[in-house]
Formats: C-alpha cells, structure tokens, sequence
C-alpha cells in the first residue's frame, strides 16, 4: 500500500434508476477498493439524480483511478473528490443511545450540551442525542460517551458538498 | 415515425430491424419463445425483412459468433438466450467482448415479472450476474420503456468504447403489448462519449512528434475499433512521419504486417525489435492501446526514457497503469484527421537524421531474426506449419481466428495481416474455446470468404459442439488445429517456472479428429509429414464444407520470443537461450 493513504470522499451524480447503487458499488469492491461509509439520496427529483457520497481509503492517485472507472459507468454524469482535506465540506449526523443514571446520566447531559447535541427521546435510563457535524466530532462524542453508558449507535456516513463557488 | 402498438416480442425483432440487425444467434427456450414465435412467424410472412437466425448448440457459442461477427464486420453483433443456464452460459462471451470492448446486444428472456425473486424455474438475478460483465445492463420492467431501452442498447454498445450490452425481457412483458417509438427520438439522458479532442492537447503531441529523435507508434485494436476511416488515417500518419510502428495482438491488421515500417507485434511474445525500440525508444505515440500487462512487461521498467502520447476514447485508460506525458481523450479516426490537418498546415517537419539513425538501430535488432525456428525434415514445427498457411492464403482475402495458447501467438507472430479486421482473437479473456464459433460469427457476415480458425488440440474441444452449427447452416469454416498434444502454453510455462512437472497439461484421450469430423458430416485431413503439408492444405482450402485438419506437430517446440512474468522488454528470452531464465519469485506469481 501508498504512504499516502487518507480517507478520501468521492461524490457521484448518477441517473437515479434501478441497480444503479449496486452498479457503482460493484464496481468499487470489483476493482479492488474498500468502503468507509456510503451515502445516497435523490438530489433532483424531476431529473431524477442521485447522489452517492462514497468515503474510501487510498492514496489521491489510486482513488483518481477509482473516479475515472467511476465515470465510465453508463448512468454516471460525474464523479469528482470533494475530501475535507482539500476543498470540500463533510457532515454525518449521528442517533447516540446512552443507558445511564445518576452521576454518569448527568454527565452525559452536560457534555451533549459542548457538543451541541440535541436530546431527542429520553426516558429515566435513557438518552438518545442527536448529533451533527464533522466525522471527527462524532467520533469524539461516541468515545466520549462510551464509560457513560454508551448503547448503541447509528450514523447517516458522511455527506459532502465543495466550498465556494465550485459546482459538480 | 408514428407511434405503433406492438408486443414486447414484435418490439423485440422492430427495434433489430430500426438497427439494421438481419442476423442473429441464439438459442430458444421457454423464457424467450415468444420472441422465437415472432421469428417464425417473419419467415412465413411476406412483409417483413428476413431476420436470419443461426441456431448454436450451446449459449458460449452464440456468443462468441456474435462477438466473430461483430470483430470482422464492425456491426453490432446480437444473440438471443433464454433466461437461467442459457444467459449464464453467454457470460463467457459477453466478459470476452467487454475486455476486447466489442459491440454486442445480448437479449435475454426472463421469468414472468410476478415470478422475478420466488426462484423459480431457470431464473437467475441476469442483470446481477451480468453487471459486472456487461458495459450496461437492464431489466425492463414495462413495456413501455421497452422500446426506449432497446434503442440505449444498441446505442450505448457501439458508442464510446464498444462493449456488450444486455437487455432482459420478462416473459410476460414479451406478450404485453404497448407503445413502439422509433429509434429517432429516443436520446440517452447522460451517455456522451467525447469524439474529439481539443487542438491544443494535439499540437502538443506534433510538437513531440516533430522533435522526437526515437520515437514509435504503438497501436492498438482502437484503431479498428474506430474503423476503416481510422485505419486509413493511421497509415497515412505513419508513412507521413517514417516512423517505426508495432501492434499489439488487437490491433494486427490495422498497418500491413508486411509493410517495412511495421516492426512486429510487441509484448510478451512480440519481437525482439518492437520490444527493443519500446525500451529505448524517447517517444512513444499510443494509438487506441492501453497498456496491457501483456504489453508492458514490468511496469517499473517499461520504456523507461519516453514521452508518452496517449489517444484513447476512454479516459479511465489514461494514467490506469502507466502515467502518460500527453493525454489526448478522443475517437481515433477525429483526433488522426485533426492530427494530420494541423501537422500540414503547420508544417511539421520530424527530424529525419535522427529518424534515420534510429531505423539503422532497429535493423540491427531486426537481424537478430527472432522469430527463426529450425524446420528440419521428420516433424512439422507449428510455426512452419502457419508460415505455410499463410503462404497459401496469403493471395486472397482471408479471415483468421484463433483460439488461445500457442496456436495464438504464433498465429500472430508468423501470419501477416494487411488488412483490418482480418484477425479476431480474443485477446483480453483469453478465451479457450472463442475461435471456432467466432469463426462462425465471421463466415456469417462473408460468406464468400476463406474463414480459418488457427486452433489448438485442446482449446477446440472446448466449443467443438458448434460443428453440428457450421454444417445445420452451411458454413464452410476450416479449423487448422496445431496438435502438439499438450496444452502447450501451460506446458511452457511448467517448463519454465515448475520444473518441468507438467502438472495436468497433456491431453490424454484425444479424438480422431478426421473421424471427428465426419461423424458431424464434415471433412477430416490428418497431417504428419512436413512434405505433405502444402498439398493437404490446398485440399482444405478447395473443399466446398467445413474441415477440420489435424496438423500434428512438435510437441517439444515453445513460443520465443518470450519477456518471462516479471520482467522487461530488454530481458527478452529469445529462442536458444533459454537456460539463462532465472524467474524470481515475484514473477511467478503474475500470470
């Protein structure tokens, strides 16, 4: 493997018709690549595109690669990196379950609140947090969480979107 | 066009028809006999064009017809399967167009759409198992987008880069009947393929071109792929600039084998002067090749002194293994033509000392003769066995198919090609078992021409079920077997990296071919004598029918020259000097 591995996030725009998803994933494990997180959703639902948000370990040259095959693919009108790194934005929003009482209960409340997560179902033992922001910052949620009682969790993956005036 | 009311299976044959399809291979069964009724029903009735069906004897082979079909014509081919065992049957066909990127339009028959996903009987997730071998695939879920979906199909396989593509057609959309629209109006939503490449990108290559003191075309099936225009521009490009030119195994015939400027095929077998002048050369001009393992030998080395043009339709073959200096994305025969415009009104000159210089370096390379090969008088050498066949067809316009081993490349390396789409062999896949029914794709579309399938004892065994199709259909095809009893590129290679343990490669309990032959009704000749080769290839060539012609050669002789798994062009092994071939363990481990 390159030194220069880093967590790359590629956005897809594709025709939204059926297989398509197995198509560009397929394709990603076919030729040698792995997943990190994947997302999808319809961004134009009178032209009916998707778009997939793939994050994928690698050096920039391998995962280049990986967006030339990418495009190659018939439904697919445009791959490009969008990776934090260079010029890109990256959310995920995270639902944290947090069994819990007393001085850890309490705890855990007071840093959701540093976090800016929102409390969105609770009961006497429980707290489910809703989260947003970058990878990162969800990552040192959860392991904050993880001595106060830390249940279960559940990601969206990564969505991301260039800065400034740069469209897809 | 007015919209009309036809069935999914009407569609089916109207939507050929738009397409100037009148040829067709396949193999019925329940999941597509409405569309086989559709069939039958033209060939009684008066008012529509005849669609002429070649019935194979196993799905493979109407592949492979097809793909022979496509190669030697430049049409799409089509074949027509039932769902379950008879589409898995053609992914070999459809893997091999999509690595040599051949049109193709596989139609497939499904189960009942209220069936898809009980597994039910001879289902298969088609477009599941296709996907990853297909350019594109659909599973039509209403009729429709029937029509709409077929005229995708054929346009999304021959543009861009040509590959197979697969349409399956539920049974019970085949009898519903719906909204046919012409292949007019029906534009892909997102599918462009860039023709043409911008006039900078291509000055830039001029430039090098212009300045390049050892420079050499490397060229490959793109340039047919593109076609005869493409051909033409090519040759006009390189008898423009002197230059020396090598093929890779695709793209012979796209510059005359016998042309002075032609060097021979380059690669792991190609000759020791293409291999040489791609290592030293400083400029290399890649026209629709992509840097095949079988081309480059050891990445790390390959060519190490160059600036590299590269011209390819598909951009994700630039850069893929060998990092290219000018990338030129585009249509061979668009970005020649502007190529050749700009370098006369520019007036381009090459540098014609240097040019000359780098000739007199080639020719000494070239005196190394290396595809020699001693014949001697008891045993028929293989090699002699294709020199001479060439010799004898040489004359008229013959079409060769191969099938894969040995046979192959000396097929390739001592038959010489003037013209494109003369040789069809699967390159990419390799493909045992291609060349007889691919041979059969080719005299569909000639039926008047001399069709050959160079062939080895083994790999013929593999599709040898189609001689019941070639004598069903009249196909006077002529397979030239080069028996050495053994799988022999397999044996070379025990030879070579496995100490001689020849591991499961000869192949005991051959038929007789000539008995073979007649049993299906054809012609069997058997040859051991090197005296007697030219005469009973003459009779192969005379004879009005199929013929299979058992030439038994040398079992001992190995294809040279050889670039070992590994390493590069300059560590060539040439044909006596084989006992210095140390492969490393990396090596070894390629294929």
């Amino acid at each position: 493997m390159n030194d220069n591995v880093i967590k790359n996030t590629v956005s897809v725009l594709v025709d939204n018709e059926p297989g398509v998803l197995a198509r560009v994933i397929g394709l990603i494990s076919g030729r040698g690549y792995n997943i990190d997180s994947l997302t999808v959703a319809e961004v134009d639902a009178e032209k009916h595109i998707s778009r997939i948000t793939i994050v994928t370990p690698g050096s920039e040259e391998t995962v280049n690669k990986l967006i030339s095959q990418l495009e190659k693919l018939v439904p697919v009108s445009r791959a490009a990196n969008v990776t934090f790194e260079k010029k890109g934005i990256e959310r995920e929003m995270a639902l944290v379950k947090i069994l819990a009482t007393g001085e850890k209960r309490v705890e855990s409340m007071r840093l959701s609140e540093v976090f800016r997560a929102k409390i969105i179902d609770t009961t006497h033992d429980s707290f489910v947090f809703e989260l947003n922001g970058s990878p990162h910052k969800i990552d040192a949620f959860i392991n904050l969480m993880k001595p106060l009682g830390l249940s279960e969790v559940s990601r969206t993956g990564v969505v991301a979107i260039a800065r400034g005036t740069e469209k897809m | 066009m007015v919209n009309i009311q036809l069935s999914g299976a009407e569609m089916v044959l109207k939507a050929f028809e738009d397409h100037g399809v009148d040829t067709i291979f396949g193999y019925p069964g329940g999941a597509v006999l409405p569309i086989y009724d559709e069939l039958a029903k033209r060939t009684t009735s008066k008012d529509n064009k005849p669609m002429r069906h070649f019935l194979v004897r196993h799905e493979q082979g109407a592949s492979h017809a097809a793909e022979g079909y496509a190669r030697s014509s430049g049409k799409v081919g089509v074949l027509l399967v039932t769902s379950g065992p008879g589409v898995t049957n053609a992914v070999t066909g459809l893997t091999d167009a999509l690595m040599d990127s051949i049109p193709l339009v596989c139609i497939s028959g499904q189960v009942p759409s209220h069936l898809i996903g009980t597994d039910a009987f001879q289902e298969c997730d088609t477009v599941g198992i296709t996907r990853p071998c297909t350019k594109h695939n659909w599973l039509v879920k209403d009729i429709n987008d029937l029509s709409r979906i077929l005229h995708e199909a054929f346009y999304v396989a021959s543009n861009g880069r040509p590959g197979p593509v697969l349409v399956d057609i539920p049974k019970d959309i085949q009898f519903q009947i719906g909204t046919y629209i012409g292949p007019e109006t029906v534009k892909h939503k997102s599918y462009r393929p860039k023709l043409k490449a911008s006039i900078d990108t291509i000055d830039d290559a001029l430039q090098l071109i212009s300045s390049a003191e050892k420079p050499v075309f490397y060229t490959g099936g793109g340039v047919i792929n593109s076609g005869n225009a493409a051909v033409q521009l090519l040759r006009e490009f390189v008898r423009l600039t002197g230059f020396p030119i090598t093929s890779t195994l695709q793209g012979l015939g796209s510059f005359p084998g016998d042309d002075n400027q032609f060097i021979g095929m380059l690669g792991m077998h190609g000759t020791y002067e293409a291999n040489m002048t791609m290592n030293q050369c400083d400029l290399m001009i890649n026209i629709g090749a992509r840097f095949d393992d079988r081309i480059t030998g050891k990445v790390d080395e390959f060519s190490p002194n160059s600036k590299k043009i590269h011209i390819d339709i598909d951009p994700s073959s630039i850069n893929k293994t060998v990092n290219v200096d000018v990338p030129i994305i585009g249509d061979v025969a668009h970005v020649l033509e502007d190529a050749i415009k700009l370098w006369k009104t520019k007036v381009y000159k090459t540098n014609k000392a240097e040019i000359k210089n780098w000739w007199s370096t080639i020719d000494q390379w070239r005196k190394k003769d290396s595809l020699k090969f001693d014949q001697g008088k008891k045993t028929i050498k293989p090699q002699y066995a294709i020199q001479r066949l060439y010799e004898l067809t040489k004359d008229q316009d013959t079409f060769v198919t191969t099938e894969v081993g040995q046979h192959q490349m000396w097929a390739a390396q001592h038959y010489k090609f003037s013209k494109p789409n003369r040789w069809i062999t699967s390159g990419g896949l390799g493909t045992m078992g291609f060349g007889f029914p691919a041979a059969l794709g080719v005299q569909v579309a000639y039926p008047e021409k001399l069709v050959i399938d160079i062939a080895g004892e083994a790999s013929i065994l593999m599709c040898i079920q189609e001689m019941s199709t070639a004598i069903q259909h009249k196909l006077p095809v002529k397979i030239f077997i080069i028996n050495n009893q053994y799988m022999g590129m397999v044996r070379q290679w025990q030879e070579l990296l496995h100490d001689k343990r020849y591991s499961h490669s000869y192949t005991d309990s051959l038929p007789d071919f000539v008995k073979l032959a007649e049993a299906y009704g054809a012609k069997g000749i058997r040859v051991e004598d090197p005296k007697d080769l030219d005469k009973s290839i003459k009779e192969m060539i005379d004879y009005d029918g199929p013929v299979i012609f058992d030439c038994v050669v040398d079992q001992n002789e190995n294809v040279f020259p050889m670039i070992p798994s590994g390493k590069s062009h300059s560590e060539m092994l040439l044909g006596d000097e084989t006992e210095k071939s140390e492969i490393s363990d990396e090596g070894k481990v390629l294929v």
